[in-house]
């Protein structure tokens, strides 16, 4: 691809944004402006970067979809199946913009929750404080774009000392064909909250669009989150998500990723570790088919003493499929006796399926333990003996190997009807893939 | 137990199997009658381990000569499913953990799989749980046992109990044990051959595959075969265990000759 045709496509997508959006608030504005110029400075990546030399996003480029119109003609038996019965709080978007129809909200006065607009006025200087501060756009692109775009988004701010028992689910629905749609959302744990809030992208059809979403997460002092972030798009769309992740004081992040859908997806998951004694526990499952591409790339940052990060992450791929996994854990010269694992484990189910995994540790300080491993295979002759020595048939072994593989990633996600429903999506794939 | 005149379960004749092109099991002879219990002793090496998943049908092996009849069937010519469906059941040395797959799930499903092989009705969970959890009581299971994932965490002694559990559930006409003692301390071991010695009964048979004699105090064999590089080479009653086990290995080499072939 020529460096031509990149800026072409980014500056084709930037004059769409002379719809401009309605609110007067300078200083998101000036995050507006600030992201266009970085749109303006930067190119598209190539496999030349060395962050995306697996992926190829070339298809990409062909396509500067425009923008995606609010114009939502859904109604609630369309997506009700996509409901999560334990979720009391839901937030849906359509195409990137907010559904208040479609949208329920009961804890009005225990949790701050809705559409980013609604608050502006209200919770201004909360929102300028924390929006767009962990996402770095300067040297990213799609972030850039994102923020250039920003208008509806989702608002959860815990407050202090309160603990939301039931999920909040954020359900991002693509419905329209060649468009780009810029979720955002925004996560503020105050000190001492816990919430488990479930990002959820999906399509009603087979259609091809690009979403291109970010997330920002702050978790203040002992503040708890988990994050469940479920990628099943339509298997002709591009996705590209950033979510970026802070964490104070002996605070607590658990997220479980599961990428399922889209022709080429790229997830960057950054979590820094900013004050002493924080946790994080970040697991992934990717499982795709046909010609899927799929890229986690994750950093773990470690900056001050006594934190604790563990992290699995998981693919199994058939046919031509092809998956990329790159986990950097940064342990910084500060932060003694940091305890952090890492375990990349990946199968492989046909002959031309490919992954790429690349563990880097960065380890500057000289008090931690640490350690990480990968393995890429195809299932173990010795369990499906096992297995066969109990009665199974082979292709029953097989199956049940290859369901098990995923399932460890998917038993902790601590939403039983979501778990069941990508059990059973599990399921089908192994089956089909096999039968 | 012998009784007179039981059915043969196992009869194999001048067994010869190989790994990679290298043989291992060189002619072996053996014939196993319901209600008995076998042991099979001998060094690491000397394809004890081998027999045993060459009989459970394991594919690295490639068998090169010799018959194995199950209860009058072909046991060659059968797939290692089909061969635990006919009622061979193989207790592993190492059994294999599958995180993500909860115990209980996998002991219904082998279960359930065996059942309908032999036209028997499919247990429903709760009904399979009333069922397994009365069959473990036999070993002295802790009820979480279910919920955990097959194997995983599990101690040496819970693994090899969550084997014996399975031979209680599939009800097998023939059970090999692959060093079942091993990694076992003493009361495990009694809790283990406990629930062995509930299963076992003039219907079925068993093998034990053992490397030591200390297993055959709890759990008396018939008859306790001496292996060496491929071949049983001396075979006598529960004593000669202990023989071996005062006198070593090595008197076996001084006296095969003598007393080889004695009762086989």
């Amino acid at each position: 691809m020529s460096e031509m045709a990149s800026n072409d496509y980014l500056e084709c997508l930037l004059k769409s944004w002379s719809t401009k959006p309605t609110e007067s608030l300078s200083w998101l504005n000036q995050l507006r402006a600030q992201a266009i110029d970085r749109v303006g400075a930067q190119k598209l990546p190539t496999k030349r970067d060395e962050e995306w030399r697996f992926t190829d996003i070339t298809p990409l480029t062909r396509l500067p979809y425009q923008p995606s119109q609010p114009k939502c003609h859904l109604q609630a038996h369309d997506i009700e199946h996509l409901y999560l019965n334990e979720a009391k709080n839901r937030l849906v978007f359509v195409d990137g913009h907010y559904s208040p129809q479609l949208s329920k909200i009961i804890d009005h006065s225990a949790l701050v929750i809705g559409n980013l607009p609604a608050f502006s006025s209200t919770h201004a200087s909360i929102l300028e404080s924390h929006l767009g501060q962990y996402t770095q756009f300067n040297h990213n692109v799609f972030a850039a774009l994102n923020t250039a775009f920003l208008r509806d988004g989702a608002l959860i701010l815990i407050p202090k000392n309160i603990a939301i028992a039931e999920p909040i689910h954020l359900l991002f629905i693509a419905t329209q064909n060649e468009v780009t749609s810029y979720p955002r959302c925004l996560l503020i744990g105050e000190t001492g909250s816990n919430v488990t809030v479930v990002e959820d992208y999906v399509a009603l059809q087979k259609a091809t669009y690009i979403t291109n979403s970010v997330t920002e997460i702050s978790l203040a002092a002992n503040a708890h989150a988990k994050h469940i972030r479920i990628q099943r798009e339509s298997t002709q769309a591009f996705h590209l998500a950033n979510c970026a992740v802070s964490l104070a004081h002996a605070s607590n992040y658990q997220s479980v990723s599961i990428s399922l859908g889209s022709q080429i997806s790229r997830y960057n998951l950054d979590v820094r570790l900013t004050d002493e004694a924080a946790e994080c526990v970040v697991d992934g499952l990717t499982l795709i088919s046909d010609r899927q591409l799929a890229d986690t790339h994750t950093c773990i940052d470690h900056l001050k003493p006594n934190g604790t990060s563990h992290q699995q992450h998981k693919c199994i791929v058939t046919d031509a499929a092809h998956a990329v996994f790159n986990g950097k854990i940064i342990v910084r010269p500060h932060a003694q006796r940091t305890n952090s694992s890492q375990s990349s484990r990946n199968l492989l189910l046909s002959k031309t399926a490919q992954v790429d995994t690349k563990p880097q540790l960065e380890i500057f300080a000289d008090d931690v333990k640490c350690s990480h491993g990968a393995t890429v295979g195809q299932l173990d002759q010795e369990e499906i003996f096992y297995l066969e020595s109990r009665g199974l048939s082979e292709v029953a072994a097989r199956n049940l190997l290859t369901y098990a593989f995923g399932a460890e990633i998917i038993s902790r996600i601590p939403v039983t009807s979501l778990r069941q429903q990508l059990e059973q999506a599990v399921l089908n794939q192994t089956q089909s893939n096999q039968s | 137990m012998i009784y007179e005149n039981s059915e043969t379960i196992l009869a194999v004749q001048g067994l010869r199997a190989s790994i990679s092109g290298t043989e291992i099991l060189k002619g072996i002879d053996l014939t196993v009658k319901s209600g008995e219990i076998h042991a099979i002793m001998g060094l690491n090496g000397s394809g004890k381990s081998t027999f045993a998943k060459v009989l459970a049908g394991h594919s690295a092996y490639e068998v090169t000569g010799g018959s194995v009849q199950f209860e009058g069937r072909n046991l060659l010519e059968l797939p290692p499913e089909e061969r635990a469906r006919a009622g061979l059941f193989l207790a592993f040395q190492y059994p294999i953990e599958i995180p993500g797959v909860a115990n209980t799930q996998f002991l219904r499903l082998a279960y359930n799989t065996v059942q309908t092989q032999r036209g028997k009705e499919e247990l429903d969970p709760l009904e399979f749980d009333d069922f397994v959890r009365e069959k473990m009581k036999l070993l002295e299971m802790k009820p979480d046992f279910l919920d955990r994932s097959v194997n995983e965490g599990f101690s040496g002694g819970e693994k090899k109990r969550n084997e014996i559990l399975q031979m209680a559930l599939l009800e097998p006409k023939l059970s090999i044990l692959d060093e079942t003692d091993s990694g076992l301390d003493i009361d495990a071991l009694k809790i283990v051959a406990h629930g062995v010695n509930q299963i076992t009964n003039k219907n079925n048979a068993t093998i034990l595959v053992t490397h030591y004699q200390r297993l055959l105090d709890y759990i008396v064999p018939d008859f306790v075969h001496v292996m060496q590089a491929g071949r049983i080479v001396m075979t006598g009653g529960k004593e000669l265990a202990l023989k071996l086990e005062t006198h070593g290995y090595d008197w076996v080499n001084a006296n095969k000759h003598s007393i080889a072939g004695v009762i086989a």
